[in-house]
């Protein structure tokens, strides 16, 4: 995780100048909700299962209804 | 007239074992819910001593458990709050008891899903040997497999199974935009469009046909399972098959809330002719078009977008219950519609906190765009089905509710309530006060009848066929009056 974390960090900071400069025009209510939105955005892969691209592979369901 | 709407839902989860995808699904829901059940018996003992919300909440946890015949059965028990739990195939399947409102439908719907979430802890406590389970509140498993979400509606047997046909199809075509659970990827095989594509519902894909029976194959939009659980000569049981299993309350209620009203209208005949030129083709075409811009072709000529056809029930349904119905949730029902249309009209991202279908792309889209994911990356499938795991501490939903970005229509407590505590206005209410007070007696229940063994020659079966008699104000003196089953049943035949 920690490549992922600094990657984020990375673009938090340069923001502004960088990938972001297209959201420089949206609304301050857009990048409001941005903010908010990175903090679940955080949790969302420690919450994951381990090795969750081969787990979402493997989940097959048989039978229902 | 219309009749009163007495409803209920039933919700098959799936079921995943971590690090094991060669585990026995059949085995492992049986397995939960006889632990569930297993573990009530102290909860309900211990109710009796008069704390009946700690109690709900704690189970003792009873270490090294071997797996014992209970649990390689197939488990099928009756709840002390009416509800039924039970394994369907090979998931684990809740249905609430019999409801009288939408809101209090939430709640049960909601307390089903906290069983579950228990259940889990249970098995991990209780039986070492078990896999690492976890418990998805969805409907497919991306790979073209379904199962259901289910809503059961109580109708009129007087009126016309045409009408309903006529009069529900649109409904249920356009009602996808606010009841969608949203989905990352297609899984008709016939469909030719781009696999990656997110879409409204989880169920769309699996609907082939208008009406049937069936609900494993060749689904029915309209399905027409005749079972009606209570007096057939009097009642349907509108057995509704086309529904995503929702996590957001706000969806949930509105689905509930919105589809009673206009089964009332049909009853009364209140509603004009939406039919469309052709019902499947139109539930998949809105389902895969997330700028609800896609036109529906009506049989009078008419185009409309699934929004359109959305305001016009809104506008009968408002006029329907100023005159015929008006009730205060009813009113709450109406507004809820009109705000969730106003903002899908609007900026359908202003309610993330409502509708699940939202909020989930909402995670997706901020994901894809830190991450620079392609929307065909693995990961994004993982977040899909993380959305709807039940547990608090993992589910991507319940972290969104944990940091207060969904707005409840319930409390904790009402839901931990009804984890225990049967509906008070519905024959739920004697079920599960039996299931509470004679447990011993009862050799076995359904919907619409309960089966004592007193210790006399012959078992009795006690009737339950009006889903509204039974109810707190019927029967709480007469069962208050009863100190043990033989002398209810000398009360109800004497």
């Amino acid at each position: 995780m920690p490549e992922q974390e600094q990657k984020r960090i990375q673009k938090k900071g340069g923001g502004e100048a960088g990938d972001d400069a297209g959201q420089v025009t949206s609304s301050s209510k857009a990048n409001e909700l941005k903010e908010e939105m990175d903090d679940i955005l955080d949790e969302i892969d420690s919450v994951l299962e381990e090795n969750a691209e081969e787990f979402v592979k493997s989940y097959v369901q048989k039978g229902g209804e | 007239m219309a009749i009163p709407k007495v409803i209920g839902t039933e919700t098959e989860y799936g079921i995943a074992a971590v690090g094991q995808p060669d585990f026995n699904p059949v085995l492992s829901s049986s397995m939960l819910i006889s632990s569930y059940a297993g573990s009530l018996r102290r909860i309900r003992w211990d109710y009796e001593d008069e704390s009946p919300l700690r109690d709900a909440r704690g189970f003792e946890p009873v270490a090294g458990r071997e797996l014992s015949d209970e649990d390689l059965g197939l488990a099928n028990v009756i709840l002390p709050n009416g509800a039924r739990y039970y394994v369907d195939h090979a998931h684990p399947e809740y249905s609430t008891p019999e409801c009288l409102s939408p809101r209090s439908l939430v709640i049960h719907d909601k307390a089903g899903e906290r069983i579950l979430e228990r259940s889990l802890a249970i098995v991990a406590a209780e039986i070492p040997s078990s896999p690492a389970l976890a418990i998805y509140r969805n409907n497919s498993d991306g790979k073209g497999n379904s199962y259901g979400t289910h809503e059961n509606y109580l109708m009129d047997r007087a009126t016309p199974f045409g009408d309903i046909v006529r009069d529900l199809t649109p409904f249920f075509v356009s009602r996808q935009i606010f009841t969608g659970a949203g989905k990352l990827g297609l899984e008709a095989q016939w469909d030719e469009r781009g696999k990656h594509v997110f879409q409204l519902t989880q169920r769309a894909d699996f609907f082939e046909t208008e009406v049937g029976l069936e609900t494993t194959l060749k689904r029915p939009i309209i399905n027409t399972r005749d079972e009606p659980h209570a007096d057939p000569e009097r009642y349907r049981r509108l057995h509704v098959i086309v529904g995503d299993a929702n996590l957001c309350e706000v969806a949930l209620f509105l689905k509930l809330g919105t589809t009673s009203i206009v089964l009332k209208m049909i009853e009364d005949a209140f509603l004009p002719d939406f039919s469309l030129v052709n019902p499947v083709a139109a539930i998949h075409d809105v389902s895969r078009d997330v700028s609800l811009r896609t036109p529906v072709s009506l049989t009078d000529g008419r185009k409309m977008t699934a929004l359109q056809l959305q305001w016009e029930y809104l506008e009968l349904a408002r006029k329907y219950v100023d005159r015929e119905d008006d009730t205060q949730e009813n009113r709450e029902v109406v507004e809820r519609w009109e705000s969730v249309l106003r903002g899908l009209e609007s900026d359908p991202r202003t309610l993330s906190a409502q509708l699940d279908w939202v909020a989930k792309l909402r995670l997706l889209e901020g994901y894809r765009e830190r991450d620079g994911l392609a929307w065909s990356d693995a990961k994004l499938r993982a977040i899909d089905l993380q959305y709807h795991d039940v547990r608090r501490d993992r589910g991507l939903f319940h972290r969104l509710a944990h940091s207060g970005k969904v707005e409840r229509l319930t409390t904790d407590e009402e839901v931990e309530r009804a984890i225990m505590e049967p509906p008070e206005d519905t024959r739920a209410f004697f079920r599960g006060r039996c299931i509470s007070k004679y447990p011993d007696a009862i050799a076995a229940a359904s919907w619409d009848s309960l089966i004592l063994d007193t210790g006399r020659d012959a078992l009795q079966r006690i009737p339950m066929r009006e889903p509204l008699r039974g109810t707190r104000a019927h029967v709480e003196e007469l069962l208050d009056a009863c100190e043990d089953a033989a002398a209810l049943v000398d009360r109800l035949t004497g």
